[in-house]
């Protein structure tokens, strides 16, 4: 099924085609520009002494022994950096009577998580730094530390932040009503508890920055390796009292995001406050020791949910606590609540029922924070929903396809509401779930499996339907006093030759952004791609914006492109009409040519129109003034966000002796509304899913009982690898939004929102003829084991 | 020259600055096994002989281990090669775990090292890793210290005292600890030649492929027709150290590879092994995977594996 055909579709069209990124040849030739390689004329290293306590008082911290080390050229502590700049508190207004403990860029007298960075040293190498912090002694006294989720919410239970009452951060509830009465009256109720393990993003590039401050011109220049440049210029202008002008973030070639980057780190905001106080350029780069133990980490819920359904297998109500630990701090600037709140929120979203209730109880705990990581909330959401639904067709006796092809809201019955307050558009679950069915090949797995299972082979199959937040709104973080932009802003300008470079807010992080950029440009102006230059990531050249995160690059970036590239062309047009005695609604731009708009005969290059305005203004009529910049800012309106939806699938076998899993094949149908590059919205969904198979069978931030992460290395926190990931076959279903002239609506978190919703249901159908139940993501070999009771 | 990949490796760690996170060590390339000796004499224990660094590097950069000087020993010739030498195969100590795959003469004379090899790591690593390291360093996860013992290898010695040739049986201490004492070097590895009358097999168990294994386990049989004279089985990643199976080989040998003996093999195994507690595979799981490997290792056995 495709959109209808628009201007858009017409021959010659750059959207909707597999266009490859301009970029890619230059990161493949090893020519990226990651700050990580960034060397600046006399700059320094900084390196961090971290705690080995996951909850301490620091005593005293001596550092005598550091002074005397050649090469060294700064030791600070949280108190010398206090001086410089302000604390901050991860809490936003909309998110009603959260709290948490402000937050200095080195802690001033205790530590809270095993790992937190405690003295700099900079020097003149990492080595001689490193050196360094062998020398300096930190006195500790051991607090009792919070790591355990039941033990954090007992009364009386140790604190995280002596100043609180408890280890709350945040409460909410969300209740739609007569959620009792609909299970009393259900005739089929199914209830589980749910535990998501702790992972974390492991980009190939970790965290990087160099911060030069340079007194002379009271200017900050920050390189950082992160998705919204524009969010950290405000933030370093504010916390350390540097005109918002004269604050210039720069963000080149990033070496994966996932949402980790987008979060201030008491490093990052370290060395910037390192680099003031010695009028020196200064590096850091994370060791990948230091991101596990650093960088954000996301999920760790625990969910009891239930679903009551009527006799016929309807889904009538549901009823939801989620429990979920952050660490000791919510993150900055955008807080550790929201997948908490995108959980409760998402949970049965793709269904027609009225009642719904939730809890959501978010807790402080001696770990590193927790925060925004692909796919937010969703595949927790996702999971939880998905098994309940299979538990309740297996309760009935229905087949996966039936229970949910009975109660996703219809293809034609939008737009909808859900139960939790979300504002549906147009989705197209119907669709998706028929198209996948063949796909999948359906009937024939189920018999080879059947099968199979007569000879000892125990293969599953899991399916899961899914919806994604996609182009928020202020809804999502602006209206909580956050200085983060939604809408983008692009400045195009005509080159003198006749090209065009597209200045532009949304960044690239990999994923593509500059090459629908240049396609839209080129499409909706009618020249070329390769005329088309997009510049993204440099606070001092592209507008105020967003950037990148929660899949908004492609649909307000998209969008933004298109309004700026279409003011560019109107005013290309006017100048060519003068030029040609023409009235500009005649005149069109094809493949770098003005043409008449009804013969498409070929009137006048656009370079020559270039060419007369930069530099024979004199032949223009008297008064002319040839307008070959524009600029153009776009905030999404209409819906507060554009949600869109899909479903997966996935065949797997299970080595019941072993507990070991292999995955064999996944399936995803998706709509992302109109598709600008198919190519790039396949690599976005298989990455996505590699992600989400990650967290179903492998990914874990463990921890002992004394707070101490226990698996901090490659060779103990298991990522996806090629030889253990299954082929992924992919189909499109183009739902476009009607709030933008695009239509297109993100993709980026699709994958990774129910791939492991999938495997579960999976695994959970392979083990069924045992009667055997997992409950618990991360599947490890040890509780299918402990599932079979194999020892 | 892949031989110089290890004395690369360290000097693109001396000279990068930003990737400096090695303490300070001086470096020496041996050319012979008497300077090799000598140099780590005179430097006291504060000295590593460095081959393919596949162990050695990550501890130093993680500074678990920071010693003074480290001894590139993979100039030296004689360490080098794989050699028939009467009824044994003498396997260099500097022999990489590629080579393992690749050298026809591990293929046909040590075919179980042959067969663990794609089991080790990743190619990178196979690339520069040696067998040699291996042993010495005796990770009770790693594939080839427990193939010795299952394939009843010597292990060739130099030590400023002279040679010597030790058994697999006896090489293997406690964890990280061997009957090598410091400044001394492995020089080879010698193992039995593969005969017509043998079968072998190995397999592991890992949640990815090139991952340390759950468990692990390689065997070498010696039959007359389907019953089985002799037969040494030897686990990795069950305790401290390699560990080869006494219980359960004794209730093989002198028998056929039915099902009730090898069920009785794997009861054995209870007696033989102690797995340690781990936070992610309890001891009672580990013994449970080491039955279900052991089992299905001896059926291909029995097939003519």
């Amino acid at each position: 099924m495709s959109a209808p055909l628009t201007s858009l579709d017409r021959p010659n069209s750059y959207i909707g085609r597999s266009v490859p990124r301009p970029n890619a040849k230059r990161l493949l030739a090893g020519r990226g520009r990651y700050v990580s390689d960034l060397k600046l004329p006399r700059m320094l290293y900084a390196a961090f002494l971290r705690s080995p306590h996951a909850h301490a008082k620091i005593v005293a911290i001596n550092s005598e022994r550091v002074r005397a080390v050649e090469g060294v050229h700064l030791v600070a502590t949280g108190a010398d950096l206090a001086k410089i700049c302000t604390p901050w508190t991860g809490t936003l207004d909309h998110f009603k009577g959260m709290t948490s403990a402000p937050q200095w860029p080195l802690p001033l007298d205790r530590v809270v998580w095993a790992g937190q960075a405690v003295v700099a040293v900079v020097a003149e190498s990492r080595a001689i730094a490193e050196d360094a912090l062998e020398l300096i002694e930190v006195d500790y006294a051991d607090l009792p530390a919070v790591v355990d989720i039941d033990s954090a919410r007992q009364a009386g239970a140790a604190l995280v932040n002596p100043d609180s009452a408890n280890n709350t951060c945040f409460r909410s509830q969300l209740d739609s009503g007569a959620v009792d009465e609909a299970f009393a009256h259900a005739a089929h109720v199914v209830e589980e508890e749910f535990c998501f393990g702790r992972h974390t993003a492991v980009t190939l590039e970790p965290r990087a920055i160099v911060a030069d401050y340079d007194p002379s011109a009271g200017m900050l220049t920050v390189h950082h390796g992160t998705q919204t440049p524009y969010q950290f210029q405000d933030l370093y202008s504010r916390h350390y009292n540097i005109p918002e002008a004269r604050v210039r973030v720069i963000t080149t070639d990033i070496g994966g995001s996932f949402g980790m980057k987008l979060h201030v780190y008491h490093e990052d905001m370290a060395v910037v406050g390192l680099s003031i106080l010695l009028g020196r350029p200064v590096k850091y780069v994370a060791d990948r020791m230091e991101s596990f133990v650093s960088d954000i980490h996301a999920r760790d819920h625990r969910v009891r949910a239930r679903m009551a359904l009527d006799a016929k297998g309807g889904i009538l109500a549901m009823d939801v606590e989620d429990l979920t630990a952050i660490g000791a701090f919510s993150t900055y600037p955008r807080t550790s609540v929201v997948e908490g709140n995108q959980v409760i929120r998402l949970i049965g979203a793709p269904y027609r029922f009225k009642n719904y209730r939730a809890t959501l109880e978010v807790i402080f705990q001696n770990k590193v924070q927790t925060s925004q990581y692909r796919a937010v909330g969703h595949p927790i959401a996702c999971a939880v929903t998905e098994r309940l639904v299979d538990m309740a067709a297996a309760k009935l006796g229905l087949d996966p396809f039936a229970i949910r092809a009975q109660n996703v809201i219809a293809d034609d019955a939008y737009p909808q509401t859900s139960p939790t307050g979300y504002r549906f558009e147009a989705l197209s679950h119907q669709a998706c779930l028929k198209r996948l069915h063949e796909m999948m090949d359906y009937p024939t797995l189920r018999a080879e499996q059947a099968d199979l299972r007569k000879r000892g082979i125990h293969r599953g199959i899991g399916i899961a339907t899914f919806v994604e937040i996609t182009n928020p709104s202020p809804a999502f973080y602006g209206v909580g006093g956050a200085r983060i932009s939604s809408q983008d802003g692009a400045i195009l300008s005509l080159t003198p030759s006749g090209e065009v470079r597209c200045m532009i807010s949304v960044t690239e992080q990999g994923q593509g952004t500059e090459a629908i950029i240049s396609q839209i440009v080129a499409d909706q102006l009618g020249i070329a791609q390769e005329h088309v230059k997009v510049v993204t990531g440099d606070t001092e050249v592209t507008p105020h914006g967003g950037a990148t995160w929660a899949c908004r690059g492609a649909g307000i970036g998209g969008e933004t492109a298109l309004q700026a590239t279409r003011a560019l062309k109107r005013n290309i047009l006017e100048i060519a009409a003068l030029i040609l005695q023409e009235q500009p609604a005649a005149l069109d731009i094809v493949d770098g040519e003005v043409v008449d708009a009804a013969t498409r005969k070929p009137r006048l290059p656009i370079a020559e129109i270039a060419r007369i305005a930069y530099f024979r203004s004199d032949t223009l009529p008297p008064g002319t003034q040839a307008q070959l910049t524009v600029s153009h800012h776009f905030a999404p309106q209409g819906y507060p966000f554009a949600f869109t939806n899909g479903i997966q699938g996935c065949a797997l076998e299970v080595d019941v002796e072993t507990g070991l899993i292999k995955l064999l094949k996944h399936f995803i149908v998706e709509d992302c509304g109109r598709v600008i590059n198919p190519m790039l919205v396949d690599e976005q969904l298989r990455g996505g899913i590699v992600q989400g198979l990650g967290a179903a069978l492998f990914e874990e931030c463990r921890y002992s009982e004394t707070g101490q992460l226990v698996n901090g290395s490659l060779a103990d926190y298991l990522v996806p690898m090629s030889v253990e990931m299954p082929d992924i076959v992919i189909a499109h279903v183009e739902t476009p939004t009607a709030d933008t002239v695009l239509g297109a609506k993100g993709v980026g978190e699709a994958g990774t929102a129910a791939a492991s919703a999938c495997v579960l249901n999976a695994v959970n159908d392979a083990l069924a003829p045992f009667g055997a139940t997992i409950n618990s993501i991360p599947i490890t070999p040890a509780k299918v084991l402990k599932a079979l009771k194999r020892f | 020259m892949v031989t110089n990949l290890a004395s690369r490796l360290m000097s693109r760690w001396i000279s990068e600055e930003t990737a400096v996170k090695a303490r300070a060590f001086s470096y020496f390339r041996a050319a012979t096994i008497d300077q090799a000796l000598d140099a780590h004499a005179r430097a006291g224990d504060d000295a590593r002989f460095i081959a393919g660094g596949q162990s050695l590097v990550p501890a130093l950069s993680l500074r678990l281990q920071a010693p003074r000087l480290l001894i590139d020993i993979t100039h030296i010739d004689e360490l080098r090669g794989v050699r028939r030498e009467g009824s044994h195969l003498r396997i260099g100590a500097l022999t990489r775990h590629c080579e393992m795959l690749s050298e026809p003469l591990i293929a046909e004379f040590a075919p179980l090292l042959h067969a663990a090899a794609p089991f080790v790591a990743h190619p990178a690593i196979r690339n520069r890793g040696t067998f040699g390291g291996s042993v010495a360093l005796a990770d009770p996860a790693s594939e080839f210290p427990a193939m010795t013992l299952a394939l009843d290898a010597e292990i060739e010695i130099a030590a400023p005292s002279g040679r010597r040739r030790i058994k697999a049986d006896d090489f293997f201490i406690d964890l990280f600890e061997t009957a090598l004492q410091p400044g001394e070097l492995i020089t080879a590895i010698h193992v039995p030649l593969f005969k017509a009358d043998q079968r072998f097999a190995f397999d592991e168990l890992a949640r990815r492929r090139g991952d340390y294994a759950l468990v692990g386990c390689g065997m070498v049989a010696t039959f007359t027709g389907e019953r089985i004279d002799d037969i040494r089985i030897s686990f990795f990643s069950v305790g401290n150290t390699p560990t080869r199976v006494k219980g359960a080989e004794a209730t093989l040998i002198g028998s056929s590879l039915d099902p009730e003996r090898i069920a009785a093999a794997q009861g054995a195994l209870e007696g033989d092994l102690a797995p340690l507690d781990s936070d992610e595979v309890p001891p009672a799981m580990r013994l449970h995977l080491a039955r279900v490997l052991l089992g299905r290792l001896l059926g291909r056995l029995g097939e003519g594996a």
